[in-house]
């Protein structure tokens, strides 16, 4: 690992480390680039993960304040909590469930495909299938992705059997287990999975990728980089001409560092980043960093997302192994003779008995709602999530009037479902509901979403300048060695789980930049 | 005490004083049982109970008997609390003492915050006008009335709240709907029933492949 000193100006700076931030780190210093992560949270390992949802919740997850408005049933449910997202060396790569899917072709250009709509703001991305299907086979490699590199599929729980009989009786075709960056058998330093049943607490035999223990000690071991966990960036400075310089970071002990940079890369995820960008305000950018188009914190996008839980007469014991143990994916192309543009994916989901009782029905109470926890055993779940439509108006904004614990203003999340999403939302539900009640079950249960962890779009790529905020690179149009490496560069968001997209663009990302850098563009 | 407030309304608040897990493995102690008998008369008052002998819940507890030490509620209060915790999860297999579970983390609140223990205060003694004298000895049918009358009261809030985390995330839960918890020191799933469903066919090995037990 190495030691960068504060005042070397000469390293790429990267704020985050998960998805984009650890696997953008870890390519660039293959390369032979100095490279600073600086990650808000703190260092745990697959040793240190807990097999608790609530205590591992409170070990990963972000917490600190955020408001939220809109119409959204969030706003109401988890009023301070938009998104489910983790604040650890790692990011959201410790909790996710490890679906990697790619982009369909159409889902690049989505304006030309869909055509306008009403209250959206859908654009074609800057890049096409084609040209990223290289990065997507070296992230798949990369990652491990069963069903690719002769990689085989996981076995396939109690809840996906479920899921498997219903949804062939239904007549549905795409059905398996799914894609999934979790080792089928040994690969790579990592074992095989053991189907704890836990994988949104942080994988505790290491079976799913993680950059907390793949890209980023791969990257220190070149020696190039400089992790810096709990180290909480505030504010990104820039030079007179308008190049950004350095950063401005609190540290474990809250003391103030300045850490100089040649590039800036921001890795926050979709509410943390644009965030940043709007609190490095400065007299030559009264906006924000990179906001001359306006768009800095719009085109907020979560997925469409829904539940649908089902009791059975026979047990199902689903949260044995894999909590994302298996997919349909015949809902996921556009067909708009269904009532809505884009797809959703349908795949298996667990919960256990705590969280259970926080999400089925946030508020509810009575009977019904015992009867379900009564039925924990016999119950199947699964998770919908589609592509949901980028609104201007839903978006990241400043709130004056909360201030963190760095007297900085809190984001609040505004969100309101398009008619696209809420029509999707429910179709979804009642495919989801024939599903299960092909496989007979007694009762489903139509479960609301929960707080985002697909949070997307937030600094959008686009070739049009007015209406975006970076290129296909995600440089931002505005500040040449200011980038966008996550989620947020999401043009439109597509109907699959964003991971290996966000790896992707990574790798290419890397790329570029490395390529910049040598010809001294940046 | 680490207080994780995950709503701005406070309704869900999650109160973890039950020393965290050991950070070194993972591992997490659960002794969540109230069960004390050490200064039980130090307090504002004692709630009893005893577990059904030979239930499941009854194998993980040292004694059949708890009892439940209060540092601000009243013996009286916890019970309307308890019966109110029945009254909105109704839950025919959970032992009481997992309602007590609810009415010890009120009484912590309560006791550590002077406007949640008038709250509380407040709430009770309006169930118990509302019942006519006592709440806690109103017929079941009656107490369900109630409560249902107080829905979107910062009391009703409160507890039905306190109810997710108090009555959802206890080893004595877990045993009576059947959730084993943490996984990974028993080896996970993968030789002990991931995949042990009868009841429907086991898919084709294209769509589920056999494990690796290489």
């Amino acid at each position: 690992m190495a030691k960068i000193d504060f005042n070397d100006d000469a390293a790429v700076v990267i704020i985050g480390s998960g998805a984009g931030g650890g696997t953008l780190a870890n390519e660039l210093c293959q390369k032979g680039i100095k490279v600073i992560v600086l990650e808000a949270g703190a260092l745990q390992s697959p040793s240190t993960f807990i097999n608790d949802e609530w205590k591992s919740f409170g070990q990963l997850a972000w917490l600190d304040t955020r408001t939220t408005s809109g119409t959204w049933r969030i706003a109401k449910d988890f009023a301070g909590l938009p998104a489910w997202i983790c604040k650890t060396v790692g990011g959201s790569t410790t909790h996710w469930a490890g679906a990697s899917i790619r982009f369909q072709e159409h889902e690049f250009k989505v304006r030309s495909h869909y055509g306008p709509l009403d209250g959206t703001s859908l654009m074609d991305w800057p890049l096409t299938l084609q040209e990223l299907e290289p990065w997507y086979a070296r992230a798949e490699d990369k990652l491990g992705v069963t069903r690719t590199n002769g990689i085989p599929g996981l076995p396939g729980n109690n809840n996906f059997k479920v899921m498997y009989a219903g949804a062939r009786k239904l007549g549905y075709k795409e059905v398996h287990t799914g894609n999934m960056a979790i080792n089928s058998q040994p690969r790579q330093d990592r074992g095989r999975c053991m189907q704890l049943g836990f994988c949104f607490q942080g994988c505790k035999s290491g079976a799913k990728w993680s950059t907390l223990y793949t890209e980023l000690p791969a990257a220190g071991a070149t020696g190039n980089l400089d992790l810096r966990p709990e180290s909480h960036v505030v504010r990104i400075e820039h030079d007179d001409a308008g190049k950004v310089n350095a950063v401005v970071y609190h540290d474990k002990a809250g003391k103030q560092i300045r850490q100089k940079a040649r590039v800036v890369c921001v890795a926050g995820n979709s509410i943390e980043t644009p965030r940043l960008l709007l609190l490095s305000a400065s007299n030559l950018f009264k906006d924000g960093l990179a906001n001359s188009s306006g768009q800095v914190g719009r085109n907020y996008m979560r997925h469409m997302t829904g539940s649908v839980y089902a009791a059975f007469k026979e047990p199902v014991h689903m949260y044995r192994g894999t909590t994302m143990a298996g997919i349909i994916q015949d809902e996921a192309g556009h067909d708009p003779r269904r009532g809505f543009v884009g797809g959703y994916e349908m795949e298996t989901l667990s919960l256990g008995v705590p969280f259970m009782a926080a999400f089925l029905d946030p508020g509810a109470w009575g009977e019904d709602f015992a009867w379900w926890m009564d039925h924990y055993a016999h119950m199947a779940g699964m998770w919908l999530v589609g592509e949901d439509m980028p609104r201007e108006s839903n978006r990241v904004t400043l709130n004056d009037k909360v201030r963190d614990q760095y007297g900085n203003p809190v984001p609040n999340v505004h969100f309101d479902d398009h008619p696209n999403d809420v029509a999707m939302r429910n179709h979804a539900f009642a495919q989801g509901e024939k599903v299960y009640k092909a496989a007979a079950a007694i009762r489903t249960y139509r479960t609301p979403p929960y707080p985002s962890t697909h949070n997307l779009g937030t600094c959008r790529m686009g070739a049009d300048k007015s209406a975006s905020v970076c290129n296909r690179f995600g440089q931002t149009h505005d500040i040449a060695n200011l980038f966008i490496s996550d989620g947020s560069q999401f043009t439109t968001g597509g109907a699959e789980n964003p991971t290996l997209t966000i790896v992707s663009l990574a790798i290419r990302q890397a790329d570029y930049i490395a390529r910049q850098m040598t010809a001294r563009a940046i | 005490m680490r207080v994780i407030p995950i709503s701005a309304n406070a309704s869900l608040t999650l109160v973890d004083e039950s020393s965290a897990c050991a950070s070194e493995n993972g591992e997490v102690p659960r002794l969540d049982l109230p069960l004390t008998r050490r200064s039980l008369l130090r307090g504002s008052g004692v709630m009893m109970g005893t577990l059904a002998a030979g239930s499941p819940v009854s194998l993980l507890a040292p004694s059949t008997a708890w009892a439940l030490e209060l540092k601000s509620l009243s013996k009286s209060q916890g019970e309307v609390i308890l019966k109110m915790g029945r009254a909105l999860y109704p839950h025919k297999r959970l032992p009481d003492a997992v309602y007590a579970l609810l009415v010890k983390d009120l009484d912590a609140k309560a006791a550590g915050d002077a406007a949640t223990a008038k709250m509380l205060s407040e709430g009770v003694a309006a169930l118990d006008q509302a019942a006519g004298g006592s709440f806690a000895k109103a017929p079941e049918k009656k107490r369900k009335e109630l409560v249902k009358a107080m829905e979107g009261k910062e009391f009703f809030a409160a507890v039905r709240g306190q109810c997710i985390t108090s009555l959802y995330d206890n080893d004595m839960a877990y045993k009576v709907f059947g959730y084993p918890g943490s996984a990974w020191e028993k080896g996970g799933y993968i030789t002990r029933g991931f995949q042990d469903l009868k009841w429907l066919p086991a898919p084709p090995a294209k769509a589920s492949p056999a494990p690796y037990l290489g």
